[in-house]
């Protein structure tokens, strides 16, 4: 019985053993936090007893699907931004210039029934996003989301430099993100980045977000700490 | 590597391709290539770092090393390693992801019967783990199975 609980508890200290010993693993494991203003605003719709229909745009997150389907909800996930780079969706524009395909894009990506969707998480993809698909995408949200149906994007201000890096956010709590900085995989779909990262595309201000949303009924902006800014929308 | 622990299973070995249906009444073990449809009922896949499938694949318990492209439907658990690529939807009762896995799809984690709530009981009902990265993690997938 005793080796069965030393057993059992080994499993609970692992990590922090293995942390200890080893510096390097250490680093890799743990990601700083962040309150989420944004999803403190959402907490109310994601603990309500009415299962929600949820589409998380970022990488795979354990987290966030734990999160979600404790709380009875269907969640689809879907990496945008590493499907925005498999090469075959590049063309030429009539000047000659390499562009991402978008009507290719939302042929293969983003496929679902209208007004399926109570909650898109989009995360910082935008940021991320090639120009050509911005306004596609964003788009082809309004037409997932149920009327009234919400979604949550972060943008980055002009302060957070062009090197900002791209996270991968988990739902670690009603207001609490945890940050994964994400670099594409070459063992995954898609080619890495010239530099082998994601690169932030362009920085929108106030007004180029109010545009971007303009079809949808509300927005609630939320200026964090770390130089970016949360964007509630409302269908 | 990581084939299952019970003596009778099924392999399908690297250099294998079937194109069809299979079904069987024991454990199998996919390091191949299958196309087509996999039904196990009482019993568990388990697709290796170098399966490749193009199915939709139902059993016991599903677990994925490699890339699955097809929809997983797993009446006790559905666990997708960090080395895997799934596409396709999940329906199971108990689910487990590794950190570094890619899913592309819905997830439906059925709730069991005669449990009343799920928030109650954390991971314990979804079943949700988030596995690797972390021991707690893990650990919380094992308490959860009540193993």
């Amino acid at each position: 019985m005793v080796s069965v609980a030393h057993s059992f508890m080994k499993l609970f200290r692992g990590s922090s053993e293995e942390a200890t010993q080893n510096p390097a693993a250490a680093k890799a494991v743990r990601r700083p936090s962040r309150r989420s203003s944004g999803l403190a605003e959402l907490s109310k719709l994601l603990e309500s007893s009415d299962p929600l229909c949820v589409l998380d745009l970022g990488s795979t997150s354990p987290a966030n699907i734990r999160y979600f389907t404790e709380h009875g909800h269907k969640i689809y996930s879907d990496d945008l931004l590493i499907a925005s780079t498999d090469p075959d969706l590049l063309i030429k524009d009539e000047q000659g210039n390499t562009v991402v395909d978008s009507k290719k894009f939302l042929a293969e990506n983003l496929v679902f029934p209208n007004s399926q969707f109570d909650l898109v998480l989009c995360w910082n993809l935008p940021d991320y996003l090639d120009e050509s698909l911005v306004k596609p995408v964003v788009g082809r949200f309004w037409s997932l989301l149920k009327p009234g149906g919400m979604l949550l994007a972060f943008f980055h201000t002009r302060e957070a430099g062009p090197d900002a890096p791209c996270y991968r956010y988990h739902i670690v709590g009603t207001d609490t993100l945890e940050m994964q900085h994400i670099e594409p995989r070459r063992d995954r779909k898609g080619p890495a980045g010239a530099a082998g990262r994601f690169r932030l595309q362009r920085v929108f201000n106030n007004r180029h977000i109010e545009n971007l949303f303009r079809d949808f009924s509300s927005i609630k902006f939320f200026l964090a700490r770390d130089n970016v800014r949360e964007v509630l929308v409302v269908r | 590597m990581d084939a299952p622990k019970t003596m009778e299973f099924a392999h399908i070995g690297k250099s294998v391709i079937i194109k069809g249906e299979l079904s069987g009444s024991e454990d199998l073990y996919v390091e191949g290539q299958v196309e087509g449809k996999i039904e196990l009922h009482d019993n568990s896949l388990t697709i290796g770092p170098n399966g490749q499938v193009r199915a939709n694949v139902s059993g016991k318990g599903v677990i994925v090393q490699g890339k699955l492209e097809g929809n997983i439907n797993a009446s006790e658990r559905a666990e997708l390693k960090k080395s895997a690529i799934a596409v396709g939807d999940i329906v199971t009762r108990r689910l487990a992801i590794e950190d570094g896995a890619y899913f592309k799809g819905k997830i439906d984690v059925q709730r069991e019967i005669g449990k009343p709530s799920v928030s109650a009981a954390s991971a314990a009902s979804s079943g949700v783990a988030a596995a690797a990265g972390t021991g707690t993690s893990t650990s919380k997938s094992s308490a959860s199975d009540g193993k």
